[in-house]
């Protein structure tokens, strides 16, 4: 028989050996969700920054880089269609081959638990930003039907939080199958629940990565024009 | 999803009156309706396997309308025996590999199996398709085996067996030495099992091994298709009287094969992991025969064995007739502590100074990688090119290949060497054989890649260790014990 339960790593499965402290002694314990292996290999987006959409400078090339933006951001915030819509993207880590791993696992694979991983991360920054309304972006229908759950919104779920699906998607094809410009200039892919709840609230956006930022433009922009104060949004990813 | 149970028939449907597939206490299944029209594709998919809605390229309408008349099976993805779920795909009752989430498709918690969610996600609502139609004839050649090779007497007198065993739907396990040619061994069965228009399949855990059998078999057996199965392989949805798969991918199969051949049975997935032995159990049909064949049974078998509770047949020498390397046991002190110290203990230096001095390859296993990469610059003093692979080694098949062109004097290794590679002329040592890593059937297989080609049936086997084991003195023994039935057997010239 086992007396106690050793916790096993969401991504490796391997026995999580916790670290013995004077602070894990005495303060409340943590759940451990991963083992110290696998969380180094996730790694925090650290360092000078684009101030829209976090992308961080260096492993950017110096001309795509304006003061305080990247080139992408100066392009959306020059196009009438698109300035001043999307306040700020807040992101956690960087997109390296191991996020891309778990992310896949996680998504089109569909486990679910994985979501745990980033409870942490995810609350730490809600304290910090404090929006009124948490707005996952939505798959559609059919999307949603194939994976069983909405990985945005379950990051909101799983970090103890209340999500507000304020949005619906107009089903579409898979955004990782087209190219930016492709993505861009498409329609309005999302239309908007109820229209009082808004006006003038702060909200944050939730997704998984922030690849062009054109969906969160699109949410954005419709958030925006039906009255919110504020849009900013989440991605675990940049 | 969820099912609505109605007139003896389910149907899929939303809303309060249905239920997910695993609460439904039995599940109907229709008597087939002989005048239906079904589908073809839907038989040459569907025969022997149980998969996902989501990997059938057919509308739910057409595959219900196959289950209605009786041609397709539904079954539960997960069950719960006494309240605990367990994974009808893989086998899996571990709760810690069980997890759950608020599921669009049935709009309720939903548990699913994480241990086999990689071939697609099972979970409380999803249903298992299975055939339940007539299934598919072979067409045979006229000529099933062209193979012309000759078998030596011990292996003649193990396919005699296994012959046997396919005709009597028996289990069998075939005991044979590393370089026994065990292959070979198997073609007189599976032509005896094709001929009989019976289904074949040979799984391993091993990518590799599969990747190796196939072009084998494809030419032994020309007139004769055959799927050859791993993660992300083309000939995922092919029928074939043939089947080589690694133990993985018979997860997909149910009641499919009148034949299993499971090569490596003591590697490394298959005892460890019991999903991976319930899925081989779940592949082959009711009556089937199930041959194992591996160099290293596990003690549990051998006890079977020597007490007559399991059919067994050994070929203990190999075909090059000379008896297999012996491991000498060589102490050599607390070598981890030396290592702390950028030093390895005297005698293993020595034996690698000597290998290096007669251009004798050699390779060298050590228990973990960041042992081994401590152990590498060391040596790396007597000879520049010595060469280290461990299992995450991004360039493992380079290396590999190195060694192979004798471009490396020295290959430090982790136990991923220990089967299934080939070098013809080499001499062996394990560094620290005292590690419970080193089992009896590691040990073995180590020993094994020693003395392979007939030009060289010899090589030096050397255990340094701190500490003798039991796993290495049963290994000697096991060499020892098969050496002298060979040579009772005379299948060795002394």
């Amino acid at each position: 028989m086992i007396l106690f339960l050793q916790p096993h790593c969401l991504i490796c499965h391997g026995v999580i050996q916790p670290p013995i402290s004077w602070n894990s002694i005495f303060s409340e314990e943590k759940e451990l969700h991963i083992c110290p292996t696998c969380e180094g290999k996730f790694e925090k987006l650290e360092g000078e920054k684009c101030r829209i959409c976090s992308r961080l400078f260096q492993f950017l090339e110096e001309r795509f880089r304006h003061e305080d933006l990247c080139h992408d951001c100066v392009r959306w915030e020059k196009n009438l269609e698109w300035k001043g819509y999307l306040d700020s993207n807040t992101s956690v880590f960087l997109y390296n081959d191991f996020f891309k791993e778990v992310m896949a696992t996680y998504k089109f694979r569909g486990d679910y638990v994985l979501a745990r991983i980033f409870a942490e991360s995810i609350k730490d920054l809600l304290r910090r930003l404090n929006p009124d309304l948490l707005v996952p972006i939505p798959l559609s229908n059919e999307r949603l039907y194939e994976r069983g759950f909405n990985q945005a919104e379950a990051l909101v779920i799983e970090s103890g939080f209340v999500p507000s699906n304020l949005i619906t998607r107009i089903h579409s094809e898979k955004q990782s199958k087209k190219s930016r410009t492709e993505r861009i200039h498409i329609p309005q892919v999302f239309q908007i629940g109820d229209y009082a709840d808004i006006r003038g609230k702060e909200i944050l956006l939730v997704d998984d990565i922030y690849t062009t930022g054109s969906t969160l433009r699109h949410a954005a922009k419709l958030l925006k024009e039906s009255g919110a104060k504020r849009v900013q949004s989440l991605t675990l990813a940049r | 999803m969820r099912f609505l149970v109605k007139d003896n028939y389910l149907f899929p449907q939303k809303g309060s009156d249905s239920l997910p597939i695993s609460q439904i206490s039995t599940i109907p299944q229709p008597c087939i309706n002989s005048n239906f029209p079904y589908n073809p594709d839907l038989q040459l998919l569907l025969t022997g396997k149980q998969l996902l809605l989501d990997d059938l390229p057919f509308p739910l309408e057409e595959i219900q309308h196959h289950y209605e008349n009786g041609y397709i099976t539904y079954r539960k993805g997960i069950e719960y025996i006494k309240n605990y779920p367990v994974c009808c795909r893989c086998g899996n009752k571990a709760e810690n590999w069980f997890a759950s989430f608020p599921c669009s498709r049935c709009g309720e918690v939903c548990i699913y199996c994480r241990k086999c969610l990689m071939m697609g996600r099972i979970s409380a609502c999803t249903p298992l398709i299975g055939w339940n139609g007539p299934t598919l004839e072979h067409h045979l050649p006229e000529r099933i085996l062209e193979w012309n090779g000759q078998l030596s007497q011990g292996q003649q007198a193990a396919s005699n067996r296994v012959v046997e065993a396919v005709g009597n739907m028996t289990e069998l396990l075939v005991w044979a030495v590393c370089g026994a040619g065990k292959t070979e061994v198997l073609f007189a069965g599976i032509e005896a099992a094709l001929a009989a228009c019976k289904r074949v399949c040979i799984a391993t855990p091993r990518t590799d091994v599969v990747l190796e059998l196939t072009p084998r078999l494809k030419a032994a057996f020309p007139g004769i298709t055959v799927a050859s199965l791993y993660g992300g392989s083309e000939d995922r949805h092919l029928y074939a009287p043939l089947t080589i798969a690694t133990t993985h991918q018979l997860l997909r199969f149910y009641h499919a094969f009148d034949t299993v051949i499971l090569d490596e049975v003591d590697a490394f997935p298959y005892t460890v992991e019991e999903s991976l032995q319930y899925a081989a159990v779940q592949a082959r049909k009711r009556d089937s025969a199930m041959i194992y064949l591996t160099a290293t049974p596990n003690e549990k078998w051998q006890r079977e064995c020597r007490t007559g509770k399991r059919a067994f047949t050994t070929i203990p020498a190999r075909f090059h007739r000379h008896p297999l390397p012996v491991p000498h046991f060589t102490w050599c002190g607390n070598w981890q502590k030396q290592l702390k110290k950028d030093k390895l203990p005297a005698n293993v230096i020595h034996w690698v100074k000597e290998r290096l001095q007669n251009r004798k390859q050699a390779l060298l296993f050590f228990p973990h990688i960041a042992l081994m990469e401590k152990a590498l610059p060391i040596l790396r003093t007597f000879a520049p090119d010595i060469e280290a692979v461990h299992a995450e080694d991004p360039n493992r098949k380079e290396k590999v290949q190195k060694m192979r062109n004798k471009t490396i004097p020295l290959l430090l290794t982790t136990t991923i060497l220990e089967r299934g590679v080939t070098f013809p002329n080499i001499d062996v040592a394990v560094v620290g054989a005292e590690d419970d890593i080193f089992t009896e059937s590691a040990l073995v297989q180590i020993a094994g890649r020693a003395g392979r080609s007939k030009d060289f049936p010899d090589g030096v086997v050397t255990f340094f260790h701190y500490g003798k084991t039991e796993a290495m003195c049963k290994a000697r023994k096991q060499i020892i014990t098969m050496n002298q039935e060979g040579v009772k057997r005379g299948l060795i010239d002394l």
